[in-house]
């Protein structure tokens, strides 16, 4: 019973990531249609602000933290500014590609001036102790984590449902333009997207430098691969959809983690992935995909 | 007030409106006939920067061309545009608050949402529900009232009156001569010939890109061969 409870709050607490990192990838492509495959190495450039700050600024480890979100955030807005605001109204293919190549440079970029080997960052560690709630095992990470994306959810719920800013980012996702015939800058919707999607970034970076105590290069690669799988689950474009794509594949990865045998351990993916391809089959475009019309266009 | 020269609509290589001028003067409701086809939306996508477009629109002495969608609603120009084009995933009231997104007078805003509930009891008892539940004639109401939300100075209605069953165009028509007694400056595209001339002071016949006719509606109604094709038309 405690081993099957133990489970649970695992498949939870991957879920709650997942989860975080999907809705950093689907709140820019609900706007721009985008999918912002740089989204890794955004959290990545928070890894290494945390190694910055503590090797340079302070050892406490909520300045840290804080650093670390806003460098994340900050950077997220300027590669809206720089690299994809020229493509804003292109096509999705050379957004994608866009997006690849800004991968490509900041993944560069750290191997260059950084360094291509694992930097440790110790000031987290304490985030992670193993603490006893009703009688079973959990780590306090575990507990924050899906704490924090409960609260983001909950957040991103009020500010899209009753700010005029949020509003207008749903209504971005239907009708761009029309959204501008409003006279609503599109410059700050754009920048808005990034911005929470950058402030997601810091927080998923958080709960990953903690668990593993380093970051390399491609610390990004994994995260926002887990964030793509679940956006495509749960129907891209969609944040609700994004939210449950990341629970059904944190669940799914802890399930196949209990019930593949010992010897099968290595093809958890194979599994994982065979699983994701039959949901697919059965609703192609995700399971709450956005339906596709625009208005009522005659 | 609305001063337009030589205008050309460019999609791409191909020219939808080539080189019209029309005037809409201050109080006025201006018509733009035509078959489908003709440019109109073209013209009213140019006017409000949506679409690619040479020669001289003057909005108030300033000009426009080359300036963004952005910046001309805030110099005054609201439509509502051809399809309506309601945020059918937000709720009536969302829809209201969008539109005035320019603005910044809270008080004001709230005032002239209630307003619209008054006017129109029937978007007031859905202020909460999706605007995409709304029926044709309900959506093109929110679609003007989104619309003047944001004050303009000027008005321009995309055929507000396609698709609508008659009870309903009347409806809408009633409405825009309403807007128009207030004192708002209105350019109407419409295809419905008639009902357009009733409640407007000039009217443009555009077909295939050019102007064909214009006039007063007075003269133009008096112009039998001319109305009988316009009537056709509708
Ligand atoms: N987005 C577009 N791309 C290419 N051609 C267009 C586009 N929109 C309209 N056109 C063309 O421009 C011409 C005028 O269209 P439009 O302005 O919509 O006419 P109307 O509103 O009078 O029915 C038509 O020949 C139409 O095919
Ligand atoms: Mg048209």
């Amino acid at each position: 019973m405690d081993y099957a409870i133990q489970q649970m709050v695992n498949a939870l607490s991957f879920g709650a990531e997942y989860a975080l990192l999907a809705l950093g990838l689907a709140i820019v492509f609900s706007v721009m249609g985008l999918v912002n495959f740089a989204h890794g190495d955004v959290i990545a450039v928070g890894g290494y602000t945390m190694v910055a700050f503590a090797a340079i600024v302070t050892a406490n480890p909520w300045i840290v933290i804080l650093g670390a979100i806003v460098a994340a955030a900050l950077t997220s807005v300027l590669l809206e500014r720089v690299a994809f605001r020229p493509v804003r109204y292109a096509d999705p293919t050379t957004g994608l590609l866009t997006a690849f190549g800004v991968s490509i440079v900041l993944q560069n970029l750290f191997l260059l001036f950084v360094s291509p080997r694992p930097i440790a960052v110790t000031s987290l560690y304490f985030m992670d102790v193993p603490i006893e709630m009703f009688g079973v095992q959990v780590s306090s990470l575990q507990l924050l984590e899906s704490v924090t994306t409960v609260l983001v959810i909950v957040g991103l719920t009020l500010f899209l449902n009753r700010s005029v800013w949020g509003l207008a980012m749903r209504a971005a996702s239907l009708d761009f333009e029309m959204v501008r015939l409003m006279g609503i800058r599109a410059n700050r919707v754009f920048a808005l997207a990034f911005l929470i999607s950058g402030l997601l970034a810091g927080l998923a970076c958080i709960f990953i430098m903690a668990r593993r105590g380093s970051v390399d290069p491609h610390l990004g690669f994994n995260p926002v691969l887990k964030a793509f799988v679940a956006c495509v689950v749960g129907g891209f474009g969609s944040l609700p959809g994004a939210v449950l794509g990341g629970f059904l594949l944190g669940a799914v990865e802890v399930g196949m983690l209990v019930l593949l045998p010992q010897e099968y351990g290595g093809m958890k993916d194979a599994f994982v992935f065979g699983i994701i391809a039959l949901i697919l089959v059965w609703r192609p475009n995700g399971i709450l995909s956005p339906a596709v019309e625009k208005g009522d266009k005659l | 007030m609305l001063d337009i020269r030589n205008l050309k609509v460019l999609y791409g290589p191909i020219e939808a409106v080539h080189g019209i001028s029309l005037r809409v003067e201050e109080g006025q409701c201006v018509t733009l006939l035509g078959p489908n086809g003709a440019g109109k939306s073209s013209t009213i996508s140019a006017i409000c920067g949506v679409a690619k477009a040479t020669g001289d629109i003057t909005f108030l002495g300033q000009d426009l061309l080359g300036t963004e969608i952005e910046d001309r609603v805030r110099a005054g120009i609201s439509v509502s545009p051809e399809g309506r084009r309601i945020f059918s995933n937000l709720s009536v009231e969302a829809n209201l608050q969008l539109g005035a997104g320019i603005r910044t007078d809270r008080d004001g805003i709230e005032a002239d949402i209630d307003h619209w509930f008054t006017t129109f009891p029937i978007l007031g008892e859905r202020r909460t529900q999706s605007a995409g539940t709304l029926s044709g004639g309900e959506q093109q109401m929110l679609a003007i009232a989104r619309a003047l939300m944001a004050k303009p100075k000027i008005l321009l209605l995309d055929e507000p009156s396609l698709g609508l069953a008659p009870r309903i165009v009347g409806q809408i028509f009633d409405m825009i001569e309403q807007l128009k007694s207030e004192g708002m400056t209105i350019l109407l595209v419409e295809q419905n010939a008639r009902q357009a001339l009733r409640i407007s002071d000039y009217a443009y016949l555009l077909n295939t890109g050019t102007i064909q006719a214009e006039g007063t509606t007075a003269t133009l109604g008096q112009n039998d061969e001319l109305m009988a094709k316009l009537t056709g038309l509708g």
